[in-house]
């Protein structure tokens, strides 16, 4: 079943707590990724991939460039989840 | 038709002494941070390399490769004249005949064996290693040396800072022979040509050559597609690896992937669930990127710095340009 948005926002935020040690709750929709919340550009592919197994969805390396925010990556995985 | 003798050689091969070179400068991350705008921290944060070595106009390919099979011949216990083989595995040999090899197998006194050279990139070692056992197992040669060898400090741009501070030079080698008992697994090996333009020479020779850049040609990289594949690609190959060889991670002792950057090693070694008993190279902090050199170097470090010992099994993965993996389960000499 497909995830919602809050969902796929608490999901990232485990995900982003488990990669790079971020609180869960720093983890919001405005929030970008390397300015913000400090993964970095090899962080980021990793967690794209734990993303994609987690919520069934493929996210190619050329659209991981546009994911800026959480709010970007919660956008395309609601789009793109199967 | 005439009835043809069939080739015979050893039932099984096995790794029987390493060996390494490193130039004898060191270069620390200060010297890169003189060309690219970065910090000793974020170097290190993002590859795990401190420091690496360059080498100087006189440490040239065959002379590193001459000084690494020199050691790995000595630890095999065996004299130059046994060697029936000679694979170079190299992407920074800069003369395209004849094969170094052949020069190579003369300056350590191996008398007329067969030489080559093969471009398989990070990969390098793991196809020299592959060819080798088969050369031994079908009886082309008693004893084979692999050398990996490098000098990418002459393709590196010292103004890129997403690779400036990655690649060091050096070179390591393996002697490989015959053996009563399987102590070097099946190779898990293959290319995807697909994918060719993730690691690449920036500009042909030739087009340098024409004058097209203005810059000497380097090896450049799409880091995140590059660390997605290396990690999460790469892992199921070593998997397969470790299947192939009928064992399973509880069975390793060591683990030594080619040494292209830490964060890469880290994240194989949580996405393949290596239990903690098992030794990690992490060679890559002091030498840098070697390609085909990096496995040799790390193997012979592990040993000498007794982190690994004889008898030790290891999986050993390569990676690389083409892009080309290599992986197998080896008993260390």
């Amino acid at each position: 079943m497909a995830a919602t948005q809050e969902e796929i926002v608490a999901g990232l935020a485990e995900i982003v707590n488990e990669i790079a040690g971020i609180p869960v709750e720093d983890v919001q929709t405005d929030k970008s990724f390397t300015d913000d919340l400090d993964v970095d550009s090899l962080s980021m592919v990793e967690v794209v991939v734990a993303a994609e197994e987690r919520f069934d969805v493929k996210i190619p390396d050329d659209d991981v460039k546009n994911l800026k925010t959480v709010g970007d990556a919660t956008d395309y995985i609601l789009k793109h989840q199967n | 038709m005439s009835k043809i003798k069939p080739s015979q050689g050893a039932p099984y091969a096995r790794i029987m002494g390493v060996g390494g070179y490193r130039p004898t400068r060191v270069v620390p991350n200060e010297v890169i941070l003189e060309t690219i705008d970065s910090s000793d921290e974020w170097i290190r944060s993002r590859s795990g390399i401190a420091t690496r070595h360059w080498a100087s106009d006189e440490e040239t390919v065959a002379v590193m490769s001459i000084e690494a099979a020199g050691k790995a011949i000595a630890d095999a216990g065996i004299t130059p004249e046994q060697i029936g083989g000679v694979i170079v595995s190299t992407v920074s040999h800069f003369k395209q005949t004849p094969a170094i090899a052949t020069e190579i197998a003369d300056k350590i006194g191996a008398g007329k064996p067969a030489a080559f050279d093969i471009s398989a990139g990070c990969a390098g070692f793991g196809y020299g290693l592959t060819l080798a056992r088969g050369m031994v197992t079908d009886g082309s040669a008693e004893y084979v040396l692999v050398i990996g060898v490098e000098r990418l400090s002459d393709l590196t741009d010292l103004s890129d800072r997403a690779t400036a501070f990655l690649f060091g030079d050096g070179a390591g080698a393996v002697v490989v022979g015959p053996s009563k008992e399987p102590r070097i697994g099946p190779t898990v090996w293959g290319s995807e040509g697909d994918k060719s333009e993730t690691i690449k020479q920036t500009e042909s020779w030739e087009a340098y050559r024409n004058g097209a850049p203005d810059k000497f040609p380097a090896i450049t990289q799409e880091g995140q597609a590059v660390f997605r594949w290396a990690v999460f690609e790469m892992a199921k190959v070593a998997q397969q690896a470790l299947d192939a060889a009928g064992i399973t991670a509880d069975d390793l002792d060591v683990f030594i992937p080619h040494q292209a950057n830490e964060r890469i090693i880290d994240s194989m070694v949580k996405t393949l669930k290596l239990p903690e008993h098992v030794t990690v190279a992490r060679d890559v902090r002091t030498t840098g990127n070697t390609s085909a050199a990096s496995i040799p170097l790390a193997m012979e470090r592990l040993l000498a710095t007794g982190e690994a010992k004889s008898g030790d099994t290891a999986l050993v993965i390569g990676f690389g340009a083409g892009l080309v993996y290599a992986a197998t389960v080896v008993t260390l000499p």
